[in-house]
């Protein structure tokens, strides 16, 4: 049993580096921006946090934004998962696979994303219960550790056990998935309600210290995973010989309307709450709309920011919910691009770095990412492309039928 | 390439090479083999920047325990480690001591805002105490704030005042330090216990523990953390020799540093170092356990008022008014 699964690897590993010209350039391409990020990361290592825009002010940026933004899109897997294996649903059962695939390329950038913005990646093992010294339960970054490692272990295990019981031909044994299957969904939503948590538990930023973080992050991580799946998905079925079903698509679809709506409408909460009873803890959401006049200057580099993200928002709203428009395929993919941009500004710009302004000192100071910043990120998003797509080349092969056991 | 004989032909221009049939599988290892030389060339190129890496962790340093598991011996061996890297590092002989916390003793600060006259002579004595580079006035433990006489909002207050022409009319001054709370929110987020508050109510960080993650800059409501983005940089004259090991050692590249009570000097029973600069009497500073003590004869006797009371932490810095 074990020689037959060491022979599965080893074809596996052959099978990783055998395909068409198309993947090999788009492999090659992936590898070169990741490798220039890496090698701005080496240069980051050698000089230190400073050569990023982040300030003893703004203290944390795109990283912790980027971070922000991919537990939500890892903890999206879960909208696939329930229908799939709670309601049976036959459609969508095998594209929940991908989902927890895009779910763990998703938890690897997270935690390349953290391993770059700590200013000591030499004591990450500090962090290691046993080894080093986890402030459990009292830290909520500790807590982020634990369940981030933990989610990824249970999708690996998914993942990995069904896609190997199908490459043999077997039936999976229901008692070796299906109780991670329920660990996971739970799993999902409390990797990111304990990112919100983060940031709602700290009592010197007002702007995050408000109860809708952690239900605004959900509302968003669900428009954003299954949009991007849903454009995951075509690529798939267009390089590939892997159908997806039409209705698969369509449930997406519902899901993304239905949380993106939702999102929205948290969003005008929030904002109903900052502007009409504006205090002292309105500064930021002031600052991030409209900017703010500090000792006879203004300052205001995000409110183009936040401001792009709300249209984009709703224009992909209206796409959806007019029924003509949201039927065409090309109509939902703009949607969805749209929608994911949009989210991905509003976590970033718009929810990480307005904490900062103004400082608890009230100074006002801006952020600006740097180049070496802004290719680290590119190149951690090209590696977790890399990831995800070597899986997909393994996996849909082994959906399809046509890799299997000799 | 040749169709292997389990693929369907009409999937042959997207389906990959399998592994199944021994031509194609050959040309596969031979494939995986180039690909791997072009990762390990890659690879060569991507880490070619840490050749000029000067300032790594030696394995000792590396292996570190946290402080709290350091034995005498090993905190020994620790501190004379610390003291010949500073000799390596910037050419500086120092002593590198581990005073400990006083039996009976809680420390307090106390600040007169009536008589503070924004002269930031504590904040350049801070810096030179505390191994602060003079060249880099952000990284200061104590900022100074100049106020509207009629307002107590921050966001009013204005930290790049000249200095040459204070006390302005119409202004006063907030200094705003480390207020040592008794419930700090950094010392709750920080994951790795690098940062900790010792008996004598000192909030402390381990420098060689502390993993750089900034956490405890997002939590404190007081904005009293540093973190150091890149090596600080000093001539061998410019250091202070006579360093703690949780307080005024230069601090390595990538950890968060701030005020200590200064605890080098105080366990010592000296003042810190901005009490004892300020030509304003203004800075008192005390053992608030102590009944006749002044802390605590300003705390029955003056106005006080609590910066941000409202957070409910609790701090061991207290400012007040004469009557």
């Amino acid at each position: 049993m074990i020689r037959s699964y060491l022979v599965f690897l080893g074809r596996a590993y052959v099978l990783s580096f055998s395909g068409s010209r198309l993947f090999y350039a788009w492999m090659a391409a992936l590898t070169v921006v990741a490798a220039i990020g890496a090698h701005e990361f080496c240069r980051q290592l050698v000089q230190g946090l400073e050569i990023t825009g982040m300030t003893d002010q703004i203290s944390w940026g795109v990283y912790i934004a980027n971070f922000t933004f991919l537990v939500g899109l890892a903890a999206a897997a879960v909208m696939l998962v329930i229908p799939a294996y709670i309601y049976r649903n036959k459609e969508i059962h095998d594209v929940v696979l991908f989902g927890e695939l895009l779910a763990i390329a998703a938890i690897i950038m997270c935690l390349l994303f953290v391993m770059v913005d700590i200013g000591r990646p030499d004591r990450f093992w500090h962090m290691f219960p046993g080894l080093g010294k986890l402030n459990f339960p009292s830290s909520m970054l500790a807590w982020d550790v634990v369940v981030l490692f933990g989610y990824l272990l249970v999708n690996l295990h998914i993942c990995g056990y069904l896609l190997y019981m199908k490459y043999l031909g077997r039936t999976p044994t229901l008692l070796f998935y299906m109780p991670f299957v329920l660990i996971s969904i739970a799993w999902a939503i409390s990797i990111h309600t304990v990112t919100a948590f983060l940031f709602v538990g700290l009592v010197g930023r007002p702007f995050w210290n408000t109860a809708i973080v952690a239900p605004r992050f959900l509302g968003s991580a669900f428009t954003a995973g299954p949009g991007i799946l849903i454009i995951a998905f075509q690529i798939i079925q267009h390089f590939s010989d892997y159908k997806i079903s039409e209705k698969a698509i369509y449930i997406l679809r519902n899901i993304v309307t239905a949380s993106l709506l939702i999102n929205l409408f948290l969003l005008a909460c929030e904002t109903f709450k900052e502007f009409y009873a504006a205090s002292a803890h309105s500064s930021s959401a002031r600052y991030l709309f409209f900017g703010l006049e500090h000792q006879g200057h203004h300052f205001g580099s995000l409110s183009p920011w936040i401001w792009t993200a709300i249209s984009m928002e709703l224009v992909a709203a209206v796409i959806l919910i007019v029924p003509p428009i949201a039927r065409r395929m090309a109509f939902l993919n703009i949607a969805c691009v749209l929608a994911n941009i949009g989210i991905w500004i509003e976590k970033g710009m718009g929810m990480v770095v307005p904490g900062f302004v103004p400082t608890p000192q009230g100074t006002v100071v801006e952020y600006f990412p740097t180049w070496s910043e802004t290719l680290i990120c590119f190149g951690i998003w090209a590696f977790g492309l890399l990831i995800f797509s070597w899986m997909l080349h393994l996996a849909i092969p082994i959906m399809s039928r046509r890799f299997k056991a000799a | 390439m040749s169709t292997p004989p389990n693929i369907d032909p009409e999937h042959e221009k997207n389906g990959p090479a399998l592994p199944e049939d021994a031509p194609s599988g050959r040309r596969g290892f031979l494939k995986s083999a180039m690909g791997t030389m072009a990762g390990l060339a890659v690879t060569a190129g991507v880490l070619e920047p840490l050749r000029s890496l000067k300032d790594a962790p030696s394995l000792e340093e590396f292996l570190q325990q946290h402080y709290t598991k350091l034995t005498p011996d090993l905190m020994d061996q620790v501190l004379r480690r610390v003291e010949a890297l500073m000799g390596e590092e910037y050419g500086a002989k120092v002593r590198v001591n581990d005073p400990k916390p006083l039996e009976g003793v809680e420390f307090a600060y106390a600040l007169n805002l009536t008589r503070c006259n924004g002269s930031r002579r504590c904040v350049y004595a801070c810096m030179k105490e505390n191994n602060i580079p003079l060249d880099q006035p952000e990284m200061a433990y104590i900022r100074v704030l100049e106020m509207n006489i009629d307002s107590l909002d921050l966001e009013e207050g204005n930290v790049q005042y000249e200095a040459s022409a204070v006390p302005r009319e119409g202004k006063y001054y907030l200094p705003i330090q480390c207020h040592q709370c008794r419930k700090p929110p950094c010392t709750k987020v920080c994951p790795v216990e690098a940062t900790w508050t010792e008996p004598d109510g000192i909030t402390v960080i381990d420098y060689n523990w502390c993993i750089g993650c900034r956490y405890c800059m997002a939590a404190c409501p007081y904005e009293a953390r540093r973190f150091n983005w890149t090596k600080p940089s000093f001539a061998a004259d410019e250091i202070n020799p006579d360093m703690g090991y949780l307080s005024n050692r230069v601090r390595p590249r990538g950890v968060v540093e701030k005020c200590h009570f200064c605890l080098h000097r105080t366990r010592l029973g000296k003042n810190p170092a901005c009490a004892e600069v300020c030509p304003t009497g203004s800075r008192i500073f005390g053992n608030i356990l102590d009944p006749e003590g002044k802390i605590q004869f300003i705390l029955k006797n003056k106005r006080v008022y609590i910066l941000k009371a409202e957070a409910k932490t609790i701090p061991r810095f207290y400012y007040f008014f004469d009557n």
